[in-house]
């Protein structure tokens, strides 16, 4: 039932992605070029997904835990740290010079390339070389 | 045109918040990708076979529109297709994925993670951090495209 859940989520998570429009760099380019002929597709996406997520998790909260879990594991931490801020900066750059973050980059696999290929192989490259750097615990 | 594209976004905005209302609803956790991800590649125990599945639904998503020849997607450029054109060749994709691994990485998150789910959790670490990608982002957009005049 676990990964019956996980499919799902994932499912409906790369429709959301595909429908949307995020599966193509131009469109998130385009967002981020506000000098240019700026694209606020990004927005409607975003806010779609914040809002219904806003009201998703409150009705899902009112319950004491999920469906097959023991309970909901949430981030506690509420500081800001120069790793978060760094980190966050980091990506923001990648992210530009690629139009992909990795949801969308991982969800056009059916659609693949070479440029794209390379991406995935240096972004899990990129994971592994946060963990080694700095723990998370 | 505009119109139907941005009532595109904002309906797949939807699908992607009831998955992550879903995966709260039924296993409790956060719909980060690179978390998500991430974890699945480097993390061993009983996350495996549901991240696992996760990754299968993310690519079957677009994967069946394809399949099903269903003409739903948002390419800017091309009504027909699903999935978009890379936007950089292969020198500047290897470091534009080493960026995005290494800072969703450090950061904790990525667009979904922070983006989606924290800003709908309020975490002021999320907002903060949704703030930064997207102001650097465009930064990033501004110098390569109008100051380099689209060398990267």
């Amino acid at each position: 039932m676990k990964a019956l859940a996980g499919y799902l989520a994932g499912l409906l998570f790369g429709l959301g992605l595909a429908i949307s429009g995020m599966t193509d760099p131009a469109r998130v380019i385009g967002f981020l070029d506000v000098a240019g002929v700026w694209d606020p597709t990004l927005v409607f996406v975003l806010g779609g997904a914040v809002i219904t997520t806003f009201i998703g998790y409150r009705v899902v909260w009112r319950r004491r835990a999920p469906l097959f879990e023991p309970r909901f594991q949430l981030p506690t931490r509420r500081d800001l740290d120069a790793r978060l801020l760094g980190g966050a900066a980091l990506f923001g750059i990648g992210w530009a010079l690629s139009g992909y973050c990795p949801g969308p980059a991982v969800a056009s696999l059916p659609g693949l390339n070479w440029p794209l290929a390379v991406f995935l192989v240096t972004l899990v490259l990129g994971w592994w070389l946060a963990r080694r750097l700095a723990p998370a615990h | 045109m505009e119109t139907m594209s941005w009532l595109q976004g904002a309906l797949g905005g939807i699908l992607i918040g009831l998955s992550a209302t879903l995966l709260m609803g039924l296993l409790g956790r956060i719909a980060g990708i690179s978390g998500i991800l991430s974890g699945l590649i480097f993390e061993r125990g009983g996350d495996r076979p549901w991240r696992l599945a996760f990754l299968l639904g993310l690519v079957s998503g677009p994967g069946l529109l394809i399949l099903t020849g269903l003409d739903w997607g948002n390419v800017a450029d091309d009504s027909g297709a699903v999935v978009g054109a890379p936007a950089n060749g292969l020198t500047v994709m290897l470091i534009a994925g080493l960026l995005v691994g290494l800072g969703t990485g450090l950061g904790s998150g990525c667009t979904s993670g922070h983006g989606v789910c924290g800003l709908a959790r309020l975490s002021p670490r999320s907002m903060a951090a949704t703030l930064v990608f997207v102001l650097v982002a465009m930064l990033t957009v501004f110098v390569s495209h109008h100051w380099l005049g689209g060398a990267l």
